[in-house]
């Protein structure tokens, strides 16, 4: 094969494969970075911009990419990866696309290397910049901020889809033949965007910096993606969790500051809980099996699906770290699941549920519960009838129209639609206005023991009230002539 | 050699017509250009290099990408707002369609006039929708920018078939394949055209623009 190729169109080809890995990877990072991007035209060639496109170098993302390469092209069985994730400012993180770039055997030994794959090298970055604005993960990204950021990861060797849970979609930004394979770009992105938070009481916060041990296959690193102005609130909130080096390729999350002095990206390192974790192999590669473990972990006694979760929208990754960390998670009996919803799915609607499995039915506990402090439902204040605040959500959503909710076995779950009602498309409406004013609290003093209480006190202290009015007689009497 | 046709279709509210043709035009055209060419003697030539902008739009929850050039990013609002206001006028169901047309030219001995011949053809069909509420033009600004995703990921396809391409030409023909008369950005030859059609899919009113002064008939 390679007797085809005289050796200066083989240097060639190595320098345009290299170059063009290398400004794949800007294309990708800066369409993450939150900003808008702009470049300029130039009509005079400056000789310095590859591919005849005004792609901007970012120096720590070169050298991160270089670093990922370490002197490899991509070939056969040895892709280059770019892993785009979010991570929310209380630690949880997500995976959200990964981009690859793949050689295959396929061979197109008619093709000029100096010219017609240089300008097919050209088209395909075009095309990588048209499509990285469309893939959800863009949105997410210029909305990134105080709430959660997005991190990058690079690295080189077998693609690791693991992490974008199930049901991703994958989009082929395009393909280009050379002498010596078939150049291959492509994205899959996660498409369910639900994701669990785990946040234990009582965890370890102690900040431990693993030390980085390269596999043999994969070198990975990751860094923050937002813009400057937001590195160092996002530097704060990120809770190192301390949940133990599992896996061999663990790495440090880098803040990356995008355009400011941060020479060193080193010295800004904080170990994020994720961020861009090594996929090792041994992750689970189900979300519903991941379920599992992470139950298994937190209430070692019962492996059962109790928590009321759609299994598809697991975070793998958080879950592969709580797996590997062996330390105080498994103390923790009880641990509060906060559901957030991302961007894309219609109703975001946080949601708790207690995972203690003292809760009757939680297998049946509905998806949808409106989380709210104020929410009578979810903590009816005074009311003696309700067993748990949970017990009250559980009966908040759905019941029907005239039931009381508070009634616990003969409870079921029926579809709540009020008459004269249009159909329910914005959250706010007849119906749901029933559902949330449907369970007032009890009046205080309609409770018994209050009533009581009060009953009490009010005939001690008549014998006092007595004597007062008695000296106040004539006011009493002249304010009653006034009336007259 | 036939001419590769292209066909998109998109419905959207009256306000996102521009922003929504504007976004497929662009990135077709951001495809189908390149920098400028210099050539050198010995029939050598190096090639400008192409700037690229992000455009957020107005109506649709979508951004796209542009070649960073303002004559061609005028020259596309300006027909695409003549097409805008002549769906408008038009005063039927909002049917209409844009077509951007790459050429090459075909010297032809006086007295006949160059030949055109299109290469590749880009139909964009447009269905303008009435919304009532402020609800529904939420939900379809979101919608159409879902839409809008898939005609990207739809052009790239198309694009990265590899299929015909002119060739690259010598100096004296390069106005043949190329647009020279920008001045930072060199798309192929093309234009673009619209016409509005009713219910039955009859034209009613064909308007033809050409943005290429030279491809005037003598």
């Amino acid at each position: 094969m390679e007797t085809d190729l005289n050796s200066q169109d083989r240097k060639d080809l190595d320098k345009f494969i290299k170059f063009f890995a290398l400004k794949t990877v800007q294309v990708i990072v800066q369409a993450r970075l939150g900003e808008k991007i702009c470049t300029r035209s130039s009509s005079s060639p400056t000789g310095s911009d590859w591919f005849n496109l005004a792609i901007k170098d970012i120096p720590e993302v070169t050298h991160e990419a270089k670093k990922a390469l370490a002197g490899q092209l991509p070939a056969v069985g040895r892709s280059m990866c770019v892993e785009i994730s979010l991570k929310t400012s209380e630690g949880d993180s997500m995976e959200l696309e990964i981009w690859c770039l793949e050689m295959n055997e396929k061979c197109d030994k008619e093709i000029k290397v100096s010219y017609t794959v240089y300008n097919r090298l050209s088209l395909l970055l075009k095309s990588l910049l048209a499509i990285t604005r469309v893939t959800p993960a863009y949105r997410l990204s210029r909305k990134q901020g105080h709430e959660f950021v997005i991190l990058y990861r690079i690295y080189f060797g077998e693609v690791q889809l693991n992490g974008l849970g199930e049901g991703f979609q994958t989009v082929r930004v395009g393909t280009v033949g050379t002498p010596v394979g078939t150049i291959t770009l492509s994205c899959a992105y996660r498409i369910n965007l639900a994701f669990m938070s785990t946040r234990t009481a009582g965890e370890d916060t102690g900040v431990t910096y693993p030390s980085v041990e390269d596999s043999q296959e994969v070198c990975t690193t990751s860094f923050s993606t937002s813009p400057p102005s937001q590195l160092s609130s996002s530097r704060l909130s990120y809770q190192p969790a301390a949940l133990g080096v599992g896996s061999a390729d663990l790495a440090y999350p880098v803040v990356f500051a995008a355009g400011l002095n941060a020479t060193h990206p080193h010295q800004l390192m904080v170990p994020g809980k994720e961020g861009g974790i090594a996929l090792a192999p041994n992750q689970p590669t189900h979300g519903a099996q991941a379920d599992q473990e992470r139950l298994a972990l937190y209430t070692p006694s019962d492996g059962a699906h109790c928590m009321a979760t759609p299994s598809s929208s697991e975070d793998t990754e958080t879950v592969s770290n709580s797996s590997e960390g062996r330390a105080s998670p498994h103390d923790v009996l009880e641990t509060i699941f906060v559901r957030k919803v991302g961007a894309f799915v219609n109703k975001p609607i946080n949601q708790v549920t207690l995972t203690s499995l003292d809760i009757p039915f939680a297998m049946f506990a509905p998806k949808n519960l409106e989380l709210e402090d104020a929410d009578p439902m979810v903590n009816p204040p005074e009311s003696p009838e309700t067993e748990s605040p949970l017990q009250g959500s559980l009966h908040s959503d759905g019941s029907s129209g005239g039931s009381n909710s508070n009634a616990h076995d003969d409870f079921v779950m029926i579809d709540f639609k009020p008459a004269f009602s249009k159909d329910d498309i914005l959250p706010m409406d007849l119906g749901t206005f029933y559902r949330e004013f449907q369970n007032p609290p009890q009046l205080s003093s309609l409770s018994i023991d209050i009533g009581a209480q009060s009953m009490a006190e009010d005939l001690d202290s008549l014998q006092e009230k007595l004597a007062v009015h008695e000296k106040n007689v004539r006011e009493f009497d002249a304010f009653v002539e006034t009336l007259q | 050699m036939n001419c590769r046709s292209e066909v998109l279709e998109v419905s959207v509210e009256g306000r996102q017509v521009e922003e929504a043709m504007l976004a497929v035009l662009h990135t077709v055209l951001l495809h189908r250009s390149t920098g400028k060419f210099h050539y050198k003697k010995e029939g050598t030539y190096s090639i400008g290099t192409v700037g690229t902008q992000d455009v957020d739009c107005d109506f649709i929850d979508f951004t796209y990408v542009r070649v960073s050039s303002d004559e061609l990013d005028r020259a596309l609002r300006k027909v695409v707002g003549e097409f805008k206001d002549a769906l408008r006028n038009s005063g039927g169901d909002g049917l209409g369609q844009m077509s951007l047309e790459f050429y090459q030219k075909k010297k032809s001995r006086w007295p006949f006039s160059d030949e055109c011949i299109p290469w590749e053809v880009w139909t964009v069909k447009v269905h303008v929708v009435a919304l009532a509420t402020e609800q529904e033009r939420q939900i379809c600004r979101e919608k159409v920018g879902e839409k809008l995703c898939e005609k990207i990921i739809n052009i790239v396809e198309v694009m990265n078939r590899h299929e015909y391409l002119p060739k690259m030409p010598t100096q004296s023909e390069v106005d043949n394949v190329f647009d020279t008369g920008l001045r930072d950005v060199q798309p192929y030859l093309y234009k673009i055209s619209f016409q509005i059609t009713d219910a039955l899919g009859t034209s009613v009113t064909t308007t033809m623009r050409r943005l290429i002064k030279d491809t005037l008939a003598l």
